[in-house]
């Protein structure tokens, strides 16, 4: 699906959902350990424009920091994932067909072949469950998923003539890799980032929902919904706020990350 | 084409009222905690006896559904002696289910095994004051006590204390074999338990013929369960806040009653800072009772002021002690010096009025300036760490057994309290065997732990339960934990 503007769609999408969560950092309409149980589950109102939670709790707040969360939680482990899986790739290729190549390369396949929710889950259990440990879950996952991209786009380009220049020039593989490779596949791994950052949004808010991440009273989009799903019939706004910003920012994050693709690969920006 | 199924709907409808003319004969209760096993002599989680209990094992007395004492396997007792003999005589032409004949041997070997040395019966307490068992003829047992205990057949009415075959005891945990109107049919792990009506019955026979036990751990799912019509009846429903969607719906009924289970705030009392009674007395006061109940169990609960039943006829309402008062609490706390940056683990197993209510006594402690740590525990590791370990500060438990006060008398009990007094209290409590004195003696116990502040006294746990109506005969009140189906019946 590609469509014209989607990047800017997703772009405004993003950007509510990050200026919400810079916000919080000084402002919130409400204080979101303020319970207040005679408010409990009021419809939206000029008062509290979402309504308040089944503790009464103002549900804009409660997602502005919640916001925080998500957003603190998929930066570090796309940083993980980052710094981890793209030295490791681009040492793969360097090394194409070498005993490194293959030993990173199984081992990634090693993590790949386990299912990274199962993982987070057996990591929570076993360390306990916090913030801090669903961010260590889900960067784990991310390091073969950098490591892959890296290899790949770097393997394309070690073929190159420039590359061959470098080489004939004297220069070592680890420095070509730094010099050459990385700055032309930044453009890889910026999208695949904006990607891993919306899926990790998303194992947040798994996590969360079965109550392995973000420890009460830490506000967490995934316990927010899991906490209000007996009220639905009762207080539709409280599951359904919570749910729509999941949707909302995910589908955003993806949206800049098809976009920044087109834009960012010439082979695929459109004419016009 | 598309009148099709229209025609079949109408036949279905024009079908229904004859269908319902035939009452059911089966039932399927939802439970949200599956029991570990099905021995009640060998496991102290509730949910075996919520299972079990008055259903396929039965002792020589019962509990009835308004927590008086009725006679079961024995069909009267004398005292004697002082108070220190009980002679039982036990209903003849009594059966187990595997055939065997209930008699006096068995209820020797019933006894004998629960207080023996290696037992792993979950409250030996109730049998340590037995001092031995005869058998008297075939019908008639004499049990001699060490010391008077007028509490002792509301002892033998617990699920621990049930009769079973010494044929059948050691395959109890999933074969269970008792005396009872229905019998072990099926256990489908993590799933449900079956049991099927017992056609050789002592007693009145049961009007239903089959019930099954389902497990839904998770409100979401019980509420769509209950909504479903999977299952008939939740007695102790998990989500309070989809109550009135219920009481608003002609299918369904609500069953609201009391139990015995005494909501607190356990402090560790051992561990500093909470072992000076100022900071666990500031916490009692930083408490609002009310904004608890209204916010963690929809008003469903009534505020206690000590561990103590609110229905039992010796109930002090201490409640006053540890109004809420927060101006109170800060100053409780600044003359305890800990004023400043006082942060305590709050452990949660995972009851919606422990997580719900955890969040709301963290807010209410926030307010006086003391700050918590939430930790969401499985009951699995609950136990591991708080009950066995002893490694917490606060916890949020709701304490279901009937008549527990001498938990404070155990020092190694889990939040570690058990002073002098109140061991003296209640070894009195144990040989005063006029009515007027025991009631004396509980009521001293329960203010002495609650001026002592061991804990803060949160609310009694409102039994707030869902069934379809045409169900009748389920039990409103919980006197003891139990679902008892003989007397349950369909109306229509």
């Amino acid at each position: 699906m590609r469509f014209p503007g989607q990047l800017w769609i997703g772009a405004a999408l993003s950007a509510v959902f990050v200026g919400a969560a810079l916000v919080s950092l000084v402002w919130v309409p409400f204080a979101v350990d303020g319970v207040e149980i005679a408010a409990r589950m009021q419809p939206p109102s000029p008062a509290h424009p979402l309504g308040t939670d089944q503790l009464g709790r103002d549900m804009l707040a409660m997602l502005m920091v919640g916001a925080r969360t998500s957003i603190a939680v998929a930066i570090v482990a796309v940083g993980i994932g980052m710094a981890a899986g793209v030295p490791l790739g681009l040492l793969a290729a360097a090394h194409r067909g070498g005993l490194l190549d293959e030993v990173v390369m199984r081992a990634n396949d090693l993590v790949f072949a386990f299912p990274a929710l199962v993982i987070a889950i057996l990591i929570t259990a076993a360390i306990g469950p916090s913030a801090l440990n669903a961010i260590l879950a889900i960067g784990v996952f991310n390091i073969p998923v950098f490591a892959r991209v890296a290899r790949g786009g770097a393997l394309s380009l070690w073929t190159l003539d420039y590359v061959l220049a470098a080489r004939v020039a004297g220069k070592g593989r680890l420095r070509i890799s730094a010099e050459h490779i990385l700055p032309n596949i930044a453009n890889l791994l910026i999208v695949q980032g904006t990607i891993q950052f919306s899926l990790g949004i998303l194992a947040e808010a798994g996590l969360s929902y079965v109550g392995l991440g973000a420890q009460p009273p830490t506000p967490s989009w995934g316990r927010m919904l899991a906490e209000s799903q007996t009220l639905i019939a009762l207080a539709p706004h409280v599951a359904l706020f919570p749910g729509l910003a999941i949707v909302l920012t995910v589908l955003g994050l993806n949206l800049v990350g098809d976009g920044l693709r087109d834009h960012l690969d010439p082979r695929l920006r459109r004419i016009g | 084409m598309a009148l099709k199924p229209l025609v079949l709907c109408a036949a279905m409808l024009a079908l229904a009222p004859g269908a319902a003319l035939a009452q059911r004969t089966d039932i399927t209760i939802g439970m949200q905690l599956e029991p570990p096993n099905l021995d009640p002599t060998g496991g102290a989680a509730a949910a075996i006896d919520e299972v079990v209990y008055a259903n396929i094992f039965e002792g020589l007395t019962r509990y009835r559904e308004d927590g008086s004492i009725a006679p079961g396997l024995a069909e009267s007792w004398e005292v004697g002696d002082h108070g220190l003999t009980y002679t039982f005589h036990l209903r003849g032409g009594v059966t187990f289910h595997d055939g065997t004949a209930m008699d006096a041997g068995d209820v020797k070997f019933s006894l004998d095994r629960a207080r023996a040395d290696g037992s792993t019966n979950a409250q030996k307490a109730l049998f340590a004051g037995i001092d031995t068992v005869e058998v008297v003829d075939p019908l008639t047992v004499r049990v001699t006590l060490s010391a008077p205990n007028s509490a002792f057949p509301t002892n033998m009415a617990w699920g621990d204390a049930v009769i079973v075959a010494p044929e059948s005891a050691g395959n109890l945990a999933t074969a269970p074999v008792g005396t009872g109107p229905f019998m072990f049919a099926d256990w489908v792990q993590g799933d449900r338990v079956e049991i099927a009506a017992n056609p050789d019955y002592w007693g009145t026979p049961p009007a239903l013929e089959a019930a099954t036990f389902k497990f839904i751990s998770d409100p979401t799912a019980a509420y769509a369960a209950m909504m479903a019509g999977d299952i008939d009846a939740f007695p102790a429903y998990p989500a309070p806040e989809t109550l009135a969607q219920f009481e608003a719906d002609p299918r369904f009924k609500l069953l609201i009653g009391s139990t015995e289970g005494e909501t607190i705030l356990a402090m560790n009392n051992a561990r500093p800072p909470l072992s000076d009674k100022r900071v666990r007395e500031a916490i009692a006061h930083a408490i609002d009772r009310q904004e608890l109940i209204d916010g963690a169990l929809f008003g469903y609960g009534t505020p206690i002021g000590t561990h103590f039943a609110p229905h039992h006829p010796d109930y002090l309402d201490l409640t006053g002690l540890s109004g809420h008062d927060p101006d109170r609490a800060r100053a409780l706390l600044a003359e305890a010096g800990v004023a400043e940056g006082l942060t305590l683990s709050l452990k949660l197993p995972p009851p919606s009025y422990a997580r719900r209510g955890g969040e709301i006594v963290a807010a209410q402690l926030r307010r006086v300036g003391i700050d918590t740590r939430i930790e969401n525990l499985e009951w699995a590791q609950w136990l591991e760490q708080v009950f066995k370990g002893r490694d917490f500060d606060l916890t949020i438990v709701s304490h279901t057994e009937p008549m527990d006060i001498n938990i404070y008398a155990r020092p190694d009990y889990y939040f570690q309290y058990g002073t002098e007094e109140m061991q003296t209290l209640m070894r009195e409590l144990d040989l005063a065997t006029d009515p007027a004195a025991r009631s004396e003696i509980l009521k001293k116990a329960q203010r002495v732990i609650a001026e002592d502040f061991v804990n803060a006294y949160l609310f009694q746990l409102a039994r707030t339960g869902v069934a379809r109506t045409g169900i009748e005969g389920l039990w409103q009140n919980a006197p003891t934990q139990a679902n008892d189906l003989t007397g349950v019946h369909w109306t229509e």
